[in-house]
């Protein structure tokens, strides 16, 4: 299966995606977002970071790099395209999934292991996963996921809410809620449900020793669906 | 031709930013205050010299890139 991480500047997660996906049987490759045309791919990658400095707002200038174009083809044609944490960001940006990222609700940037809660498995990234509840790490600055009403009424009529930030046992409530997004939203899909944007990164638990092993579940179920 | 454009948060968005300035102006002794909304002003130089076509170059810029309208509105203020 190949994959393919784009780097932006400033992206700094882009070398662990390419870790995580190696590490569960991916082909990646490393795409620089000046290029013009990403390589055939099974899934695409944004990673995590500061592209641009997070200047104008987080995500904006790279949703306009040249290999952006060829990214919103290739989620148009209906390929798989995930988006994590600064890549979240670009892809609100990009309009490909809907809403935007704001600023984390007490202006702190977080940086710690959270619990979510899976919402809807009728997708490549989720189906015949073994788990309801996967703990994951988030660090971000700008997590504080925000539509319109009108917005939100869409995304839940077509199942577009993809994981919710919620406590060990799943209970979805504001206690739970790190940074202030609408619903506990901690992760997004476009009506397709082939382009998936989450703050958390799951490539940072894929070691036992390191982390925890909830991101290794998700990159290993990833690829048997994608198989 | 330079254009001045001011990019402000739409009313039901969150802007903690301008919360925690509006509470130091508090503490500061500015008491008045009702509300603090940050935003953002740019100011663009144009290439053209027809005040109409300058501004509406920058408007489709707000559109396209400077402002995110699903949270954001854009007002041009000026040309000179």
């Amino acid at each position: 299966m190949k994959s393919s991480v784009i780097t932006f500047p400033g992206s700094n997660c882009d070398r662990d995606m390419d870790v995580a996906l190696k590490k569960f049987g991916f082909n990646n490759k490393m795409v620089w977002h000046d290029d013009n045309e990403l390589p055939k791919s099974d899934l695409v990658v944004l990673p995590g970071g500061f592209s641009y400095g997070d200047y104008l707002r987080c995500g904006s200038m790279a949703s306009k790099s040249r290999i952006m174009q060829s990214v919103i083809d290739f989620a148009k044609s209906g390929g798989l395209i995930m988006g994590i944490c600064n890549g979240f960001q670009i892809l609100v940006e990009t309009g490909l999934v809907p809403g935007v990222l704001l600023r984390n609700k007490y202006l702190e940037f977080i940086c710690k292991n959270v619990f979510v809660k899976l919402d809807n498995k009728e997708n490549a990234y989720f189906k015949n996963i073994n788990k309801d509840i996967l703990e994951f790490h988030i660090a971000h600055n700008e997590g504080n996921y925000f539509c319109t009403k009108d917005q939100l009424k869409e995304i839940e009529d077509n199942n577009q809410i993809a994981i919710y930030y919620c406590n060990s046992e799943g209970k979805i409530q504001d206690q739970y809620n790190p940074n202030g997004s609408i619903k506990n939203i901690a992760g997004i899909f476009n009506k397709k449900k082939n382009v998936l944007g989450m703050m958390p990164h799951p490539e940072r638990m894929i070691d036992q020793s390191l982390s925890g092993e909830d991101g290794s579940i998700f990159f290993k179920n990833l690829i048997n669906n994608i198989k | 031709m330079k254009v001045s454009a001011i990019i402000t948060l739409k009313k039901d968005v969150l802007d903690p930013q301008g919360k925690v300035i509006h509470q130091a102006l508090d503490g500061m002794g500015f008491e008045n205050i009702n509300e603090v909304r940050q935003g953002k002003y740019f100011e663009i130089d144009v290439n053209e010299n027809d005040p109409s076509k300058a501004k509406a170059i920058v408007e489709d810029m707000c559109k396209k890139l400077l402002a995110n309208l699903v949270i954001e509105n854009f007002k041009i203020i000026g040309t000179q």
